[in-house]
C-alpha cells in the first residue's frame, strides 16, 4: 500500500528516524504493546526496509497498516492496533 | 551569581557527566561561580553490565556496585533524595524528603530505565531474568539447580537495556552447558519479537548462523503476551505457545515517573533533538542514556558519549559561548559469543554496526573493560 498524502491524523507517534539499534519497527512494537485496542500509532522511520517490514509484522501480528507515505526523506507508516 | 548545574541520576550518564563537568569548570567551581549538584535516590553507582555474568557464578553483584561518593569528584555535590517533578517554568526540583524545592539554571536527567514485567500477566512468577541483582542471582542458582530440560530465552520488552545481552545470554548458556558436559540434556529456544533474531538487520544477519550452528532454536515474531507459571508455558500475541522449564525473559522497561509527571515526554522517555540532546520544547533541559528517545540502544557507551556531548555543551554555555559539540549516534558494544570469545561493534547514526569474527582476544578485551569501568565512571579513562 503506497499514498502519496496521508489525512489520517494518528493518535501517537513514534519518531524512529535515525534509529540505530534495535532499530524502529522494535520501536513501534514497544509502543503499540502500551496503547489500548483501536490506537493508531505513526512510524516515522528513514529506513526504506521499515515499510515492508512493519507490513509484514502487522499481518502476523493481526494489527493492521491503515497507511504508508513517503514524505521525502522519511516515511510515515500508520498501524493501528487490533 | 552561581550557576546551578542539576542532574538527575548517577548511573553511567549522570555520573560521567558530572566528573566532566568538575574537570572542565573546576576554576570557576572553586571560584563560586558555578555548582554542580548530582541526585540519586540511593547511595550506591550500579554497574549493570555485571548482571549477566552473576547469572553464571562469574561476578557477584557486589562486583557493580560502588558507593556514588567514590566515584565522583569531590566538587560534585552528591544529594541523596528523589526527584518526582521538574517545574520548568520556575526551573525547580521538587524531592521527596525536601519541604522546599531546589532551583536549578541547568538540568540534566539521566534517570535510565527500571524493569515492568507485570506490564505482561504471569511474567513475574513465571519468568526470570538477569537486569538485576536479585534476578541475576535467581537466576543463577536456578540454572546450576538443572539437571537438563527446555530452557527459552525471550525477548519480551521493547525497548530494553542493551539489545546485545540475549543474544549473549544464549551463546554463554549454549557454551557454559557444553563446558559442563550437560549440552545434550538441554534444548535452548531462542524468541525475539520480530521476524529475524535482532531488531539491527546487521546484527541479526551476524547472529542468526551462529545461533543455528549451536542448535539453538529460534523463534520470530514471537512477542509475549501472557505467561502461565502452572503450566509452564509463553503465549505470543501472534498465537503460538511455546513450553519451557526455565523461561528467562527480558522483561519489558519504562522511563521514570519523573518524565511523565513533568510531561517531559511519553512513557517515561524523554524527547530530545538527537543530536543537541536538548529536550524538545523545553529551555535549559537535556537528557542523556538510557532516558533520552535518540534512537541508539539504551546502553552504556551511549550514555558515556552523549555525556561528554553535554558537558562541553553546558561548559559553552555557562561560559556565554555558543554550544558547539553534537552527539553523532556513536555506540560501542562488545558482544560475548560463549564463555571465551567476543565481538565488538561500533556504529552511529550513520555508519551501521559490522560485527567481527569473534576472538578470545575480544573476550578479554571486554572483562578488562569491566575491570576497568571504575576509572570511566570517574573520568579517567
Amino acid at each position: 500500500m503506497t499514498t502519496d498524502q496521508i489525512t489520517e491524523d494518528p493518535d501517537e507517534i513514534v519518531d524512529a528516524r535515525g534509529a540505530t539499534c534495535p532499530g524502529p519497527l522494535m520501536d513501534l512494537i514497544g509502543e503499540l504493546r502500551a496503547v489500548e485496542t483501536g490506537t493508531v500509532v505513526a512510524l516515522l522511520s528513514d529506513n526504506e526496509n521499515s515499510t515492508t517490514e512493519v507490513q509484514e509484522w502487522a499481518d502476523q501480528a493481526g494489527n493492521e497498516v491503515t497507511a504508508i507515505a513517503d514524505e521525502g526523506g522519511y516515511y510515515r507508516i500508520h498501524v493501528k492496533k487490533l | 551569581m552561581t550557576e546551578h548545574i542539576a542532574i538527575v541520576g548517577g548511573g553511567t550518564g549522570g555520573t560521567v557527566l558530572a566528573n566532566n563537568l568538575a574537570e572542565k569548570l573546576g576554576a570557576e567551581i572553586d571560584a563560586g561561580d558555578v555548582e554542580i549538584t548530582l541526585f540519586n535516590d540511593g547511595p550506591d553507582h550500579v554497574y549493570k553490565p555485571v548482571w549477566l555474568y552473576v547469572a553464571f557464578g562469574q561476578r557477584e553483584p557486589a562486583d557493580g556496585r560502588r558507593p556514588l561518593r567514590e566515584v565522583v569528584d569531590d566538587r560534585v555535590d552528591i544529594r541523596q533524595d528523589y526527584v518526582f517533578n521538574v517545574d520548568h517554568d520556575k526551573k525547580e526540583l521538587e524531592l521527596v524528603d525536601a519541604i522546599e524545592p531546589v532551583a536549578y539554571d541547568k538540568l540534566v536527567v539521566a534517570t535510565g530505565s527500571q524493569l515492568d514485567p507485570e506490564q505482561v500477566p504471569g511474567l513475574v512468577d513465571g519468568g526470570h531474568h538477569f537486569y538485576g541483582e536479585d534476578g541475576a542471582q535467581a537466576l543463577r542458582d536456578e540454572l546450576l539447580a538443572m539437571d537438563g530440560g527446555h530452557i527459552v530465552l525471550s525477548v519480551v520488552g521493547t525497548p530494553h537495556m542493551c539489545p546485545a545481552a540475549p543474544l549473549e545470554f544464549v551463546f554463554m548458556l549454549d557454551d557454559w552447558l557444553r563446558e559442563r558436559g550437560r549440552r545434550d540434556a538441554f534444548e535452548l529456544t531462542y524468541t525475539y519479537p520480530i521476524m529475524r533474531v535482532h531488531g539491527n538487520e546487521h546484527i541479526a544477519e551476524w547472529a542468526h548462523p551462529r545461533l543455528e550452528a549451536r542448535d539453538i532454536a529460534i523463534e520470530t515474531m514471537f512477542n509475549a503476551e501472557a505467561v502461565d507459571p502452572d503450566a509452564k508455558t509463553i503465549t505470543a500475541m501472534e498465537g503460538t505457545d511455546v513450553e519451557y522449564d526455565l523461561l528467562v525473559a527480558i522483561p519489558p522497561h519504562t522511563g521514570s515517573d519523573l518524565i511523565e509527571e513533568a510531561g517531559l515526554g511519553d512513557g517515561g522517555w524523554v524527547d530530545v533533538d538527537k543530536h543537541t540532546l536538548e529536550a524538545t520544547g523545553f529551555e535549559d533541559i537535556y537528557a542523556i542514556g538510557d532516558a533520552a528517545q535518540t534512537g541508539v540502544p539504551k546502553a552504556g557507551s551511549a550514555a558515556h558519549y552523549q555525556a561528554n556531548v553535554v558537558a562541553q555543551r553546558l561548559t559553552s554555555e555557562v561560559r556565554g559561548q555558543p554550544a558547539t559539540a553534537v552527539y553523532g549516534g556513536k555506540t560501542v558494544c562488545f558482544i560475548e559469543t560463549g564463555m571465551d570469545d567476543a565481538t565488538f561493534v561500533e556504529f552511529d547514526y550513520e555508519r551501521p554496526p559490522s560485527p567481527s569474527e569473534p576472538t578470545r582476544a575480544m573476550h578479554w578485551s571486554k572483562l578488562a573493560y569491566n575491570e576497568s569501568y571504575w576509572l570511566t565512571a570517574r573520568g579517567l579513562l
